[in-house]
Parts: C-alpha cells; structure tokens; sequence
C-alpha cells in the first residue's frame, strides 16, 4: 500500500477545502415517480464521503447520475467547478466500482485493468504496465494472466477497485463494493479501503446501506430516507447528534420515547415520559412548552444502580439480559412506563454491576445522553 | 451417457438415467426415421444408375459425380475437363446464402437489441410481432414479395410517386431479389438466438466500458459483441444452411439467370427431364459443404462460448 505515494506523488494534506462534487437542487424522476427530491450537497476535495441510507432511499440514483448513467431531471451537477451534468459517462473524470464488479468476463484481469487506460489513449504495452503496477498494489499480480470468473469474490472485488483507480480518476464512486463480501473480510476491506482514500488523496463517495460501515469508514455522511437528504454531518455528529427521529433510528442502537415537554428553562428541557416519571435533557431549537415530541437515548450511555443516585433515577424492573459479544444488553420495564435498554460494556464490568431479571434497579443517564427531535 | 463413476449410481440416480433414456426415444426414432434413413438413401441413390423418365436402375455408377465435376464432352468421350456449371451453381449459392445471413445479421441484430432492452413484460410482445408474418405459408409470402418487388408493384409505385425515381427500379429477377427473399424467410432465426444472448447480457458491462471512457463504438466492439457471439454464431447458421439449399425464393425471384443448387436438386427429382442419381450426388455435396461449415461454426461457437463463461 505504501508505494502508492510513489504513484500518486506526495499528497498534502490541504487545509483549504475545494470542493470536488457539488450537487445543487438536483432532482430525479421516472415519470410520475420521484426518486430524489431536490438535493443540494457538496463533497470536499481528499474527503471520504458517504450516502447512507435504506434500499429505495435515492442513494444510488444519486451515485449513478455523478457518474452518468442517469440523467438529472432537473438541478445541477459540477466537478471542481466543471458543470457535468450534461456529459456522457466516457467524458466524465470519475470512475466506479460497480455492485457487482461488472468485470469484463472474456478479457484477463491485466486487461481489465488496463482498460480505461487504453481508453484514455496510452498505448497497449504502457497500459499494461501501469495495470500491472495496479495488480502489485492490490497483492493480485499473480493472478494477472487469469480470466475473473477464476477468482474468489474479494479478489473480483480488488480487481474492479484497481480498474477504477488505475486511469486515476478526479473522484472514485463505489456503489455498495462490500456488500457480497463475508463479515471478516468486509471488515479487513473497510480499513484497506480507508488507507486507500488516504494514500491517494482521491475523493471517495461511498455508497451503502450498512450504517455501521458508515460510522467506521467515513469522513462525513449523508443519510437519505425516501429521496431526501435527512442529516449531513461528521460520523460522530449524526451519532451523538441525529436531527431527527429517522437518523436517531437508523443510525445505532437507541431508545425512542415519546415524551412531552413540560418547560423550557434555560436551554433545559423538562420532560415526563408516562408513569410519572420525568427527566431533563438540552431543549433543541423548534420545541416548545407543551409540545409531544420523541427523544432518543443511546443505550450505552445509561447506567443501572440499585438505589437512585444525585441524577434523575428511573425506577424500573430488570426483564432480561442480552450478552452482545462485546456488551451485555439490559431490557428494563419503568414502572408504569416504557421499557429501556441499557447497554454496559463487558470491560466495564469491574465498575458496574449487571442486575439479574426481575431486580429492581434505577436507570440514570449521562448528563448529555437524552436528545429530543424534532420530526 | 459415458459417465464414469466407478462406485455405481445409487437408485435415484439409475431412475432417473432410465427416464431420460425412454424420454431421449422419440427424438432418436424421429431422427433416425426422418433423417438418417433419407441420408442413407440419398447416399446410395447418388451411386446408381439413371432411368429415363425419372428413377433409378440398381446398377453402381459414378456418372452422377462425374457429370457434377468433370465434362467428357457431348458424347462423353472427350478428355476430362473441370466441369464449371454446377460448381458456379453451387459457389453462386454460398454466396447468395452469405449475403442473405449479412442482411439479416445487419438488420437483426439491432431488432434483437431493440426488443432485448425494452422493460421486461414488453418482450414478449415484441417477440411476438416478429413472427406474426411467419404464420404465412412461405410460398405465399415469396410470391407476395414478388408482387411488391416487380417494376409495376406497389414499392416502384411509392418510390415514384414520392419523387425519389423517375423510372421503376428492376429488382426481380436479379442477385438482389434472391437475397431479400432468403433475409425475409429466414430473418427470425437470426432475431431469436441474438435476442436470447443479449437478453442475459449484463449491461452493467456497458456501463462499466463508458465509465472507463470507452466510446458506444468500442463497447459494442469490445465488450458487448464479444458476449454475445454464440447468440450471432447461432443465428448465422440458422440463416446461411436453409438459405443454401433454398429454392423458392431463387426460383420465384430469381428467374432462370440466378439459379441456385435447390432449384437444380429440384428439376432432377420433378417431372420426366429428372436425373435422380445426379439430384442425389449434388446433395450429397451440398450436405457435405454445410456439414464443413457448419463444423467451422461449431469450433467458434464452443470458443465464443468459452470465453463467455
């Protein structure tokens, strides 16, 4: 991985963020039906950027219309200041890692990945050299000679991603490269995938469905729900910090309540969740006295104690434990309210107790924990 | 058949090979009734001597290939020369055939692509439009292309009256007729294979060559043509044999100058002038010639198919 400074030069890490791909009020319909509503983005230069979002959400149809396979029924689309929304793909400096790799079946892999350096007009033999400069960067040079119906999956996969950076392209798109790919070796490729965005400075746009390889890989994110954009933000942003119920569901574990604001004060919120019980937690802009509205709670960021502490305790009865591998999930009854989940961290066992079913117990959270959305 | 497997098929397996041999029977009495038997006739036949009037005496004799290659003269007593007319007969067959097959690869292919690319409950329509005129007996539909070809008919009258000539183009009774004839009786065997093989084409191989900067041109040089080569190969050889021994549309179309080695097995076997030991011998050539061809596809074919897979 390392000599691939060596192809692509030193990148410096430019603090000035010139913008690579910038969508504006892009729309896109198949006749009656809508399949993106009016979506405006930018994505930075050197910036692993990802569409994140259910199947149907638009994401994809976004991804194909940067890359040109579908055309932008309305709005614009502009590349490092370039308008290219009205070019054919084969003119647009970006290229694809296709679903489901689209290698060409009759051609070596060399060939393969020679391809679109042919295309852009170097010669037969400089081609397959740089494609095999390639091959040796993805550790598949010994399979070279082989047609890709010989190879395993994660290798098809390494070859459609040395075919699309091989002719170095302005901006890489990768429309759901991992999904055909087992658990352990998604994983290993996630990071491979990262280092490859760092290395080469090229702005990654990064399709997937999958929210946890979201939150691993990505630099920002954009999830997308029924055609629109839902939150834009930092993997940690829209984490700690979903806009709306969608994101706060979509995005991680969590505890969805209904609640109703009692009274605002002082940017805190008062708020009473059925049977009686009440908590506290920073007003968002759009709430009001009175007001129903949902707040999300992230599990692992509540705790249990057997009697109820300095913080606003929740008195409730243990139902069941979940052992998660890494943590132990609590399912705990309110008294006469909602259930919760509490998520405690196998490390953390030293610390914190792990209640057995029908205990009583007090849920409290951190200071931060609640969120309330605005839907 | 010729499986191999030492341990010996379990029961399941036994039935099921049993099934597939009483299922395999009609087909095998079909062929060997309607095929093999003809071919071993054929083959005896073209080595007997000629009745006047039609038939045959059992007598062996090589007369019949001799007259197809060589001429001895009127009387048959003249050295041996190459004998042109049949095998002229014969080379202007190819030809027709291969010009044929052309313009109904020209024109099917883009039909088969065309019907391949519309949505999914479409096809079947479009397929079905495509072999609504075959319902015609072929007779008919040659005689009728005869009608609308001749100087008087209804394609000089259009082109006429829309100012594009002033006098009727002569289209019957040349090369060209016979060409168009064969391309329409036949163009559905080269629109189906082709339409199968596009159809389970993955056009995202399409979109993969033009993001890789790949012009329409060079995708469907490079990329969608070689995938779909067994459809093409296929549809080529459903084409060019029947084509080859065709003899209504050179017959209908073509008119006497244009003759093809259908028409010439025709004569032998039809009415008192016939030679049938001769008609044997020339499809007995003409069997062997697409027997070569035909074997020629088949090494494509399997190499086509090869790289697809």
């Amino acid at each position: 991985m390392l000599s691939l400074i060596k192809l692509y030069g030193e990148v410096a890490m430019s603090e000035s963020r010139e913008i690579a791909i910038d969508v504006r009020a892009a729309v896109k319909r198949y006749g009656d039906f809508t399949a993106l509503k009016t979506i405006s983005l930018s994505i930075y230069d050197n910036e692993f950027f990802t569409l994140l979002g259910p199947s149907g959400c638009g994401k994809t149809t976004l991804l194909r219309m940067i890359a040109g396979f579908e055309d932008v029924t309305e709005g614009a689309i502009f590349l490092y200041g370039d308008p290219i929304a009205d070019l054919p793909p084969n003119k647009r400096p970006v290229n694809t890692v296709f679903q489901n790799y689209a290698l060409f079946p009759q051609m070596t892999i060399l060939d393969n990945v020679a391809f679109g350096l042919e295309m852009r007009g170097q010669s037969k033999s400089q081609a397959r050299k740089a494609a095999g400069e390639m091959l040796e960067l993805v550790q598949l040079s010994q399979f070279a000679a082989r047609k890709p119906s010989q190879l395993s999956g994660g290798q098809q996969q390494r070859v459609a991603l040395a075919r699309a950076l091989a002719p170095k392209p302005k901006v890489l798109l990768l429309d759901e490269p991992l999904s055909a790919l087992d658990l352990k070796l998604r994983k290993a490729m996630q990071l491979e995938l990262k280092h490859l965005q760092r290395e080469t400075g090229i702005t990654f746009i990064f399709v997937t469905h999958d929210q946890e390889e979201a939150l691993t890989m990505s630099d920002r994110i954009a999830v997308m729900s029924a055609g629109e954009l839902q939150q834009l933000g930092e993997a940690r942003d829209i984490y700690e910090r979903p806009r709306n119920m969608f994101v706060a569901d979509f995005i991680g574990e969590t505890n969805l309540l209904e609640v109703s604001v009692d009274a605002i004060n002082a940017g805190r919120a008062t708020c009473h969740l059925g049977g009686g019980h009440e908590l506290s937690c920073n007003s968002v802009e759009g709430v009001n006295v009175g007001a129903k509205v949902h707040m999300s709670v992230r599990p692992e960021r509540l705790f249990m104690s057997e009697g109820p502490t300095d913080s606003e305790g929740l008195k409730g009865t243990v139902r069941e434990n979940i052992f998660v591998g890494t943590d132990i999930s609590t399912l705990i009854d309110l008294d006469d309210g909602p259930k919760f989940i509490v998520r405690t961290s196998n490390s953390d066992r030293g610390n914190k107790r792990i209640f057995e079913p029908g205990n009583e117990v007090y849920v409290n959270m951190e200071m931060e924990a609640a969120r309330l959305l605005v839907d | 058949m010729a499986g191999g497997a030492a341990s010996g098929g379990s029961a399941s397996t036994d039935t099921y090979k049993e099934a597939r041999n009483w299922l395999l029977l009609p087909a095998w009495v079909y062929l060997g009734v309607f095929v093999l038997i003809p071919v071993i006739m054929m083959l005896v036949y073209s080595f007997l001597t000629k009745e006047f009037r039609g038939g045959v005496v059992w007598e062996f004799s090589t007369a019949a290939y001799d007259q197809f290659f060589f001429d001895r003269g009127l009387f048959g007593d003249e050295p041996a020369k190459i004998e042109w007319t049949y095998i002229t007969i014969f080379w202007r067959s190819i030809w027709q055939a291969a010009a044929a097959t052309l313009l109904a690869l020209a024109i099917g292919f883009p039909t088969a692509y065309f019907i391949a690319t519309r949505p999914e409950r479409a096809r079947p329509m479009w397929v079905f439009l495509i072999t609504i005129p075959y319902w015609v007996n072929l007779l008919i539909r040659t005689v009728s292309m005869k009608f609308m070809l001749r100087d008087t008919g209804p394609l000089n009258d259009v082109l006429i009256g829309i100012g594009l000539i002033n006098d009727p183009i002569s289209i019957i009774n040349t090369n060209f007729a016979v060409q168009l004839g064969l391309f329409y009786s036949y163009l559905p065997f080269m629109v189906l294979p082709i339409y199968a093989s596009v159809e389970r084409y993955n056009f995202s191989l399409s979109e993969a060559a033009a993001d890789l900067y790949a012009s329409k041109w060079v995708t469907l040089r490079r990329i969608l043509l070689p995938a779909v080569k067994p459809g093409v190969i296929a549809g080529c050889i459903l084409v060019f044999v029947p084509s080859m021994g065709s003899f209504l549309a050179p017959d209908l179309l073509g008119g006497a100058k244009n003759f093809m080695i259908g028409s010439l097995i025709e004569e032998q076997f039809k009415g008192n002038a016939g030679n049938w030991p001769f008609g044997a011998a020339a499809s007995m050539v003409l069997l062997s010639m697409v027997l070569i061809i035909l074997m020629i596809f088949a090494r494509q074919q399997a190499k086509a198919e090869k790289e697809v897979s």
